[in-house]
């Protein structure tokens, strides 16, 4: 049976990760590559590095983590932040990334989704949607075929989440899926940070509403909410940072109680 | 020698990666004379079957990658380099492949989401070497959504189920190829590269 995976997620700014684990002996607790390692030992299904700077100096940077966490862990990688380009998600896949998240180059640019799975194939291109729940109904809508309308319940937002997009998630997801995204990692900016359980309906709402996986993120702080993610969102996988960054659960502890609870994962 | 073949491939590091910290030199390379004088051949593979036939027959490689199995050289196909060995593939409205192992490579079932993308567990159908050290029921990362159905079911050598049971591992004589990734399969995938790279051949490659 196929399992339900946990990913622990990796911000990177100039090389280090940020908010970095400190609960645990590690040498060096910003070096992604011992940070990768120790996750990996940890029983991670995959990891994810969030390039934060992402400006375009930042990115030789980037492969130079890519290609050494690569040479070290052997798990599937996804990397994001600021991939603009085929040329951008070419370095970091040839770096070592098995996969590569693209979010507000994707909006703007949907056929890059198109062009990147054509080159790459789709099991390479996450689309990131980061969306909020929209505070009222849209009384008249813009044109277009992703536009906001009566039926719209969550927006997308680009820009790590600074600028509204004016398009409808649920729309945008199955656009993405069309153009060939092999994997939707679903943020949800109404629950993100406040640990206190992942947007179940959007979850819920895009995982039903797609054919491939749905990694659900944004809000996790209990066990529980990781298992909410899985039975009520019907999400795929589930990431999380904080809950693990800061010592709260380790990755055995979540995948323990996920399995005690009848939730297929790898031990 | 071992010899990673480069026709694009996305994984084609990550498989070159793991075989060098087992310890071994592999060389990456998109020349047939290379393929053919190497002493293990491996064949990575992601993306679209149409794609990857339409590289290796640029390259030059149909022939030779036949001609080193035919030989009983050892060879490891991984993923799209398990299917391409089929005769021919449904995907993309139906591809021609290399047609060294009788049968087709199928659409995976509807009603369940595609790709296959994950972990999931490998059955072994009988003891072999390349599972030494390796509990049965391992869980491997699987990322397509197509499987392989060769005539010859005794070949078969591990199952894995998504929607239906299909073949996730093949083995005959000194030819291996597997669906799930092994480069990306953590502790137990390293292991099952660090087993073909000792059983094939009875070792004596190296």
């Amino acid at each position: 049976m196929l399992t339900k995976r946990i990913i622990p997620c990796l911000d990177v700014t100039g090389g280090r990760v940020v908010k970095g684990i400190s609960f645990v002996q590690l040498r060096d607790a910003g070096d992604p590559v011992e940070l990768a390692a120790f996750y990996d030992r940890e029983g991670a299904d995959e990891l994810v590095f969030l390039d934060i700077t992402a400006s375009s100096d930042a990115r030789d940077i980037m492969i130079d983590v890519v290609e050494g966490v690569s040479r070290e862990v052997f798990i599937p990688l996804t990397v994001g932040g600021g991939l603009r380009n085929i040329n951008d998600m070419r370095r970091i896949l040839e770096a070592g990334a098995d996969k590569v998240s693209i979010n507000t180059a994707a909006v703007l640019d949907p056929q890059l989704i198109s062009d990147g799975a054509r080159k790459f194939g789709s099991q390479c291109i996450v689309v990131a949607i980061d969306a909020k729940a929209l505070e009222k109904k849209i009384d008249s809508p813009e044109e277009g075929p992703l536009a906001l309308d009566q039926s719209s319940r969550w927006e997308v937002y680009t820009h790590g989440g600074r600028t509204p997009g004016g398009i409808d998630a649920l729309k945008w997801a199955e656009r993405a899926v069309e153009l060939g995204a092999g994997e939707i990692l679903l943020t949800s900016m109404d629950t993100d940070g406040h640990q206190d359980g992942y947007d179940l309906e959007l979850t819920r709402a895009i995982s039903e509403a797609v054919n491939v996986p749905v990694i659900a993120s944004g809000g996790a702080g209990k066990l529980e909410h990781l298992y909410d993610a899985i039975t009520i969102g019907r999400a795929d996988a589930v990431l999380a940072a904080s809950i693990f960054h800061y010592g709260t659960y380790s990755i055995r502890q979540a995948k323990v109680y996920l399995s005690e609870r009848g939730i297929p994962v790898r031990l | 020698m071992i010899c990673i073949i480069d026709y694009g491939a996305g994984n084609l590091r990550s498989v070159a990666k793991a075989v060098a910290r087992l310890g071994y030199r592999a060389m990456v390379t998109a020349r047939p004379s290379e393929v053919l004088s190497a002493s293990v051949v491996i064949l990575p593979g992601v993306g679209a079957a149409g794609d990857t036939m339409r590289s290796l027959e640029a390259l030059g490689m149909v022939d030779p990658i036949r001609w080193v199995i035919g030989e009983g050289r050892p060879f490891l196909g991984i993923c799209l380099g398990l299917q391409v060995l089929l005769t021919s593939s449904e995907e993309g409205g139906g591809q021609e492949c290399l047609d060294v192992l009788p049968g087709r490579v199928r659409k995976l079932p509807q009603g369940i989401k595609v790709p296959h993308m994950g972990w999931n567990q490998v059955r072994q159908m009988s003891p072999h070497p390349l599972f030494e050290g390796i509990p049965d029921g391992a869980n491997f990362y699987f990322v397509h959504s197509y499987y392989a159905d060769p005539d010859d079911r005794s070949i078969v050598a591990g199952e894995t189920d998504y929607g239906i049971a299909f073949p996730s591992v093949i083995i005959k004589g000194n030819m291996v190829a597997t669906q799930f990734h092994p480069e990306k399969s953590g502790d137990w995938g390293l292991r099952m590269y660090d087993n073909f790279l000792k059983f094939v051949g009875g070792g004596s490659w190296r």
